[in-house]
């Protein structure tokens, strides 16, 4: 029960060392986190309440009118007056001065615990991860038998050893929480190990111990903050719980005994159960919030999604009853361009921001791909080339906004004039029949806990309705077709067991598969090497003729374009600034953009045109 | 398969000694006054010294530790200093009743956890928003103070439920049911919203893979894309989350037998801490410990199956 909150504890790890890598020196991130910290009104909130804890905690000698344990006989269990102002306990004890020097007893010990923990974990944590080695095995093993052992079960024994101790219970607790500063800061170390500025220190001479303080250290300080805010927590909730069972020393003051107090006296005052119970909540409760709010300052994108989700609520319900209306009388398509296979007409694509405005990644594009072409979409990276596929394949992230103009597919809109959302219930029925899509990383694009021939099989059965033993055998043809030469083995292959190559060609594979009119590649050859590249082009150069399709080619390299393309359409900054034949644009770029893009590829060069067709003749012999 | 499960088996029984040893030379601290503590204040150094042979605590400890070893192995472990009942039998008469309340909840927090977790994820909005604020609450909150909470209003001041068990050797199972209510929903709490936070950001974060898109880019249906591929890639982190839960769980349930008076493992193992009766508290540590290496080999026997590069190595 204690242990999750560890958990949730961890998961931040993961990302949060990127702040602080982004970031030139420490001093900048930090004075901008502290800022956007102090924005956050759960951190105020939360910082508030702790300093006002900590200050209880620090003057509780002064502060408090008792001794914890003077007792007045002849005023048990009494109700809140002007001396005792939240009454007292069974032993005529002050509650207001216990939960004061409760406060100092449990929240020391539970620093005490992070501390412990810290001194183990965090050196533990940077030798593991930057040198990894034996010694990294050894603390693994350890480290797994640790987070094996129920936390509370150990913190018995050890009671039973040591007798009631809130110190030693507290130290123990730290050693038995000390993994999860090591898993955090092994796996933070592990990720900058082999950045290239911890490469470039170690070339430049820095000792080790120089780049771990300076390099590393920046890295893992905040997660490691995020994480002590958490294992106060814990450490406050599972010491209370051990004094609560009786286990603790009765001679000291913390918030346990008094609950342990409280829930013997439970039919007579249940009140006093409250104020214990209340310190803690509020205590563990402001250090998982103030974790949460570091944490939030650090991943500020994460903060702008809420935001971004609420302003649109409202604008998503009008959107979604004019898309019903819509849905009534889809408009016709202008007479004159049905024949087109698609056609964009004045696309934007945007991003609504924090502050209410919308970043638009795609303003104001027009063109057509017709049936039998190859359309190349040129562009650097961000240039709203892959936005601009997507949203004709309707796989744009949930949170874009279609903010103008029109798709339509053979006649039909799928994006129709006025509508900011992609109509799925149009595109599910044409996605994977009519347009399919080959994307750019072949690994990350295969599920990895289904063999290929699954993957394979599973939309031609869903899409086309035949039989499973017709989609493999339609499958098995089709490995074939994509040039892989053992069909059979492939199909029971699972995604880690082949090759990126064979994997694009998989991919290639799936996205004919049910014999679409029109293929959208985005990028497909740019994660290949050179070699294979030459192969994947021929690949849809030979399908494209076969099989008749329209074929939209996102890349950002003109090479393809030259050896593949019909025509291109060349985009910068979101904006579609050149239009035509592939000669045309190769030989005589009108728009500076297009010839700045060309010169940087094919500077001093002949055109690769002649070197890649060589190739694939080669290959189709 | 099968040499995994031996390997993982054998590195458990490792697990087991190590832990075995660790917690024997712990106790091993406390055991001078072990005899005064059983036969009290008036006893004549005599009389302690007939319980100290009795109790072999005359013995080096490596012999003790050995005869309780040897013992321990034909299912011997020992009997309880104070009440001479013999461990085995003190366990296995209140094993049942912890168990069925860990068991419980875990199937409960597996089930309502995902499906929570789940729904925030792919809608999002308001269920998301539920989500996040049900896991601040449930962290603030420690799980014996919600028990103590649930036990004061339900029972106490309501009275709809016992405040304490009425289990007992041959009641039916509607006195299980009743006694069990609460301090299962205690165990939940914490164990839902923690559990739907972290099932809800792994869902999350299958969702935005690459291969995701790809699957709806090849026509299959959202409802499969979600509950084929994105929960069974989910699926290993979710389980972590849950074995670790369990762990926790087996600390939390002694606290909650405590509040709720269940005649389990529990209010047994806080007697025999304060009493620093040997036989008991490792009887208590060797199983938490079993319980523990059963449920991590399990889960890693789970992960196998659902990932096949696992399966491979």
């Amino acid at each position: 029960m204690t242990e999750s909150v560890e958990t949730s504890a961890l998961t931040p790890a993961p990302g949060s060392p990127a702040p602080g890598v982004s970031g030139q020196t420490g001093t900048v991130v930090r004075s901008t986190v502290l800022r956007r910290l102090f924005k956050n009104p759960l951190g105020i909130i939360a910082i508030a309440i702790l300093t006002a804890l900590a200050v209880m905690a620090v003057f509780a000698d002064a502060l408090a009118p008792f001794d914890e344990n003077f007792a007045n006989i002849s005023k048990t269990l009494a109700a809140p007056d002007a001396v005792n102002i939240l009454g007292t306990d069974s032993s005529g004890r002050d509650v207001w001065s216990r939960l004061l020097f409760g406060a100092q007893l449990t929240l020391l010990s539970a620093l005490l615990c992070a501390a412990v923990a810290i001194l183990i974990g965090l050196p533990a944590g940077l030798v593991a991860g930057y040198y990894a080695g034996k010694f990294e095995a050894v603390a693994n093993w350890i480290v797994g038998i640790l987070m094996s052992l129920p936390g509370l079960i150990v913190l018995m024994t050890i009671r039973s050893a040591y007798g009631p101790s809130v110190w030693i219970a507290m130290i123990a607790f730290g050693v038995l929480i000390s993994p999860s500063y090591f898993r955090l800061v092994r796996s933070a170390v592990q990720s900058v190990r082999n950045e290239l500025y911890v490469d470039a220190a170690r070339v430049s001479g820095l000792s080790d111990l120089r780049i771990i303080t300076r390099h590393i250290f920046s890295v893992v300080r905040a997660p490691i903050i995020i994480q002590t805010a958490a294992i106060t927590g814990v450490a406050i909730a599972i010491q209370s719980a051990l004094e609560f069972l009786g286990l603790g020393d009765p001679a000291k003051a913390t918030w346990g005994v008094m609950l342990s107090e409280g829930f013997k006296n439970v039919y007579l005052t249940p009140s006093l159960l409250f104020w214990p119970a209340f310190a803690m909540a509020l205590a563990i409760g402001s250090l998982v919030l103030l974790g949460n709010a570091i944490r939030d300052a650090l991943e500020d994108g994460e903060k702008i999604k809420h935001r971004r989700k609420k302003a649109h609520q409202a604008e998503d319900a009008a959107a979604a009853s004019a898309a019903k209306a819509a849905r009534k009388t889809i408009a016709a398509v202008d007479a004159g361009t049905e024949h087109h296979l698609v056609k964009v007409t004045n696309l934007g694509v945007g991003y609504p921001q924090a502050d209410g405005s919308i970043k638009k990644v795609v303003d104001d594009v027009s063109f057509h791909v017709d049936r039998g072409e190859i359309l190349g979409i040129v562009g650097e990276s961000g240039s709203g080339k892959s936005q601009t596929a997507f949203s004709i394949l309707g796989l744009l992230p949930d949170t874009a906004r279609i903010v103008a103009g029109a798709i339509q597919f053979d006649g039909n809109y799928t994006v129709a004039p006025g509508e900011d959302k992609v109509n799925q219930d149009r595109l599910s029925k044409l996605r994977g029949k009519r347009i399919s899509y080959i994307p750019q990383e072949p690994m990350s694009n295969l599920d990895p806990a289904f063999t290929i021939g699954y993957q394979l099989v599973t939309p031609m059965v869903r899409v086309l309705g035949i039989s499973k033993a017709e989609a493999t055998t339609r499958a098995m043809k089709l490995l074939a077709d994509v040039g892989i030469v053992h069909p059979d083995r492939t199909f029971k292959a699972y995604p880690h067991e082949v090759s990126g190559g064979m994997a694009q060609r998989v991919l290639i594979a799936g996205a004919i598969s049910c014999e679409p009119d029109l293929i959208i590649a985005d990028e497909p050859t740019t994660a290949l090497d050179v070699t294979v590249q030459a192969d994947v082009l021929d690949l849809i150069r030979d399908l494209q003729r076969r099989l008749g399709v329209g074929v939209i080619m996102v890349t950002h390299n003109f090479g393809v374009v030259a050896d593949l393309c019909d025509r291109v359409v060349v985009m910068q900054n979101g904006r579609l600034v050149e239009e035509g034949p592939v000669r045309e644009i190769l030989r005589n770029p009108k728009e500076s953009y297009t010839q700045t893009l060309l010169g940087s590829m094919l500077e001093g060069k002949e055109p690769m045109t002649m070197l890649v067709s060589a190739t694939a003749k080669e290959n189709a012999l | 398969m099968i040499p995994f499960i031996l390997k993982r088996l054998g590195s458990g029984v490792v697990v087991l000694l190590a832990v075995s040893i660790l917690t024997f030379s712990l106790l091993y601290v406390s055991s001078g006054s072990i005899a005064r503590n059983i036969l009290g204040d008036q006893a004549t150094p005599e009389q302690l010294a007939v319980k100290e042979a009795e109790l072999g605590l005359d013995q080096p400890i490596i012999t003790r530790y050995f005869s309780w070893v040897t013992s321990a192995l034909g299912g011997d472990l020992g009997a309880s200093w104070f009440t001479s009942e013999p461990v085995a039998n003190a366990l296995a008469t209140r094993i049942p009743v912890t168990m069925t309340m860990v068991v419980v909840a875990m199937i409960l927090i597996s089930i309502i956890a995902t499906l929570i977790g789940v729904a925030a994820a792919v809608k999002r909005g308001w269920v998301d928003r539920l989500v996040q604020i049900g896991a601040i609450i449930g962290d603030s909150i420690p799980g014996f103070v919600i028990g103590i909470i649930l036990v004061t209003i339900l029972a106490i001041q309501m009275g709809l439920f016992p405040a304490t068990s009425t289990i007992s050797p041959g009641v039916g199972a509607d006195a299980w049911v009743l006694s069990l209510t609460l301090p299962v929903i205690a165990l939940l709490i914490n164990g839902v919203t923690g559990g739907a936070q972290q099932i809800r950001s792994a869902v999350i974060k299958q969702l935005e893979r690459d291969y995701v898109r790809t699957l709806r880019s090849r026509g299959i249906g959202e409802r499969e894309v979600l509950f084929k591929h994105v929960l069974r890639s989910a699926a290993p982190a979710g389980l972590t989350v849950l074995s670790l839960q369990l762990i926790g769980m087996l600390g939390g349930v002694v606290i909650l037998e405590s509040i709720f008076a269940l005649p389990g493992m529990g209010p047994m193992a806080v007697t025999a801490t304060i009493q620093s009766d040997q036989p008991v508290v490792m009887g208590v540590v060797m199983y938490t410990v079993a319980v523990v290496i059963v449920v991590n080999l399990m889960v890693d026997l789970l992960n196998g199956w659902l990932n096949p590069k696992v399966r491979v190595s």
